[in-house]
């Protein structure tokens, strides 16, 4: 052991992590903040194996296997509960067969420095440790603000959405954009036409192809019924596969009919999609403002709904005005060049 | 104005004196919005006009609402985390006062836009210092002296401080340490902050 005494001040301040191990594996004198490795239990072990375990590289459980490490980054681990992760490194003095072992606590730093109530001047000076704890806290806090300001925006999102007029699948209007619409109408007593529109067989193709396959079937339906109104005709996805049109200063009933005509014969055109194609129809409720008096939103909505119904009891896939009687047959099967009650193949 | 430091006008504010006062000083500043985003950055004008907002309805001048600042950032519960990280400058309050030059680039290694005034602190030897605070913004002094106060009861130090005014974008404040270990002071725990 020549040769150390005179130097483990020295170490205590500049590693005071350290210990001192004697040819033997004995543990001779331990770091200042080494030494809070054991703060209750009195003594250190007496030996260094017996203080730590060393998990890599493997077998090492005598000195000369330790030195042979000399310079290598050991993994280790302190036998005494709480059983520390430990990275260190050990070298050889003199020729006595002694050697010195620094420890660091890597990354369980924070475990490391509230198992031992660290305090700043248990580390060298140079040591980073302290300005690591710093940046990790700080950017924590960093971090909450963030995640607050996040979850805020998040929060105005959701607002805006419930705000919007606009169906984010489709991009047509929803619901709330026709509320407003309609009251405006009403209240202005200008004269318009409501289709109550609903996608037969809408389920069938959901639960065959999946949802995605639902979602490309209900874009290209809204793609069909803008391309088949008029700029001025207002458009809306109302729910799952039900829509709204409302044609503002139209109540020409062979106009509408066509219209619903040439709606149902595009959206029975089939939709491919990954390789299957998905097949749908739709049935139509036709209501006309001016056969309400006097003219509600409610009314009209009713209206538009009762004869989307009548539509749905006589199979489906056509159009329907409302006051018709039921056993005429419906507008749909009527002058259609294209008639199809039942579900399309597939 | 960084949104930090218009958040913790905001704060102070809203934990000292109720929200309501907070939304009479949004209206008295004529701001649009009732509140601040910390990691937003706002016009300086709106700064000045909160605070002398703030001012207007406390009924106290600048300089005091300033120093109280200071005091709200490191004691109160609310703003803990700030009180830690001023802390990690050093173990006593002298170390502290050392560790103030480099604060700016620590807030900067926390928040990379936050910039904060340049401190520099002069030795006068018989424990008399003086920090010299250098900043675009006019006042910053007076929130480091409501800072500095705190801080010496948090570490338990008996100072006396004085603000000694200043000019061209300079301010100075003069530190006399009467006793380094006056009282207990608070506990400061490395380990008790993140995670």
């Amino acid at each position: 052991m020549q040769g150390i005494d005179h130097i483990t001040p020295v170490l205590d301040v500049l590693c005071p992590m350290h210990v001192v191990l004697g040819p033997a594996g004995e543990m001779t004198h331990c770091g200042p903040t080494s030494r809070k490795f054991w703060p209750d239990d009195g003594a250190p072990p007496a030996r260094v194996f017996d203080a730590f375990e060393v998990l890599r590289p493997r077998g090492i459980a005598d000195m000369g296997s330790l030195l042979a490490a000399r310079g290598e980054k050991l993994h280790l681990k302190k036998r005494a509960a709480p059983r520390t992760a430990l990275k260190g490194v050990v070298m050889p003095f003199g020729a006595g067969g002694g050697a010195v072992l620094d420890l660091s606590f890597g990354i369980s730093i924070m475990e490391g420095v509230r198992d031992y109530a660290l305090t700043s001047t248990d580390f060298a000076v140079t040591d980073l440790t302290i300005e690591m704890l710093y940046l990790i806290e700080a950017k924590s806090a960093a971090m909450e603000a963030s995640r607050k300001l996040n979850l805020r925006l998040q929060g105005a999102r959701i607002a805006a959405e419930e705000q919007a007029f606009t169906d984010t699948l489709t991009g047509l209007k929803n619901r709330r954009a026709i509320d407003h619409i309609l009251s405006r109408l009403i209240e202005s007593g200008r004269a318009f036409a409501l289709m109550q529109l609903d996608l037969d067989f809408f389920k069938a193709v959901n639960d065959t192809h999946g949802h995605a396959a639902g979602d490309a079937v209900l874009q290209q339906a809204a793609r069909v019924l803008v391309e088949e109104t008029r700029e001025q005709d207002c458009v809306a996805r109302v729910g799952g596969d039900e829509f709204v049109l409302i044609f503002e200063a139209l109540s020409d009933r062979h106009r509408l009919a066509e219209i619903a005509r040439r709606i149902i014969a595009r959206i029975e055109e089939p939709v491919p999609f990954n390789g299957a194609e998905c097949r749908i129809s739709c049935s139509v409720g036709i209501a006309l403002s001016q056969d309400c008096h006097p003219p509600s939103q409610e009314a009209v909505m009713a209206d538009a709904d009762t004869a989307l119904y009548a539509c749905k009891r006589a199979g489906r896939a056509q159009f329907r005005f409302f006051g018709e009687p039921e056993n005429a047959g419906g507008s749909g099967p009527r002058p259609g060049p294209r008639q199809k009650s039942g579900p399309p193949p597939g | 104005m960084h949104g930090l430091i218009n958040r913790a006008i905001q704060c102070y504010v809203r934990d000292n004196y109720g929200r309501e006062r907070w939304i009479e000083v949004t209206h008295l500043a004529d701001l649009g919005f009732s509140d601040f985003e910390a990691m937003l950055h706002y016009d300086d004008a709106l700064t000045e006009a909160v605070l002398a907002a703030v001012s207007r309805s406390l009924g106290v001048p600048r300089e005091t609402v300033l120093e109280d600042i200071g005091t709200y950032l490191v004691s109160h519960p609310n703003v803990e985390a700030l009180r830690r990280l001023l802390r990690f400058g050093g173990v006593s309050f002298v170390a502290f006062l050392h560790s103030l030059d480099e604060l700016p680039d620590r807030a900067r290694l926390a928040v990379d836009d936050l910039r904060l005034p340049r401190m520099e602190l002069c030795d006068h030897g018989d424990n008399r210092y003086a920090l010299i605070c250098r900043g675009d913004h006019a006042g910053f002094g007076h929130v480091m002296m409501g800072v500095l106060r705190t801080l010496a009861d948090d570490y338990g130090a008996l100072v006396f401080l004085e603000h000694k005014g200043g000019a061209g974008g300079s301010e100075t404040i003069e530190i006399t340490l009467v006793e380094a270990a006056f009282a207990e002071g608070r506990r400061f725990e490395l380990g008790a902050g993140a995670g």
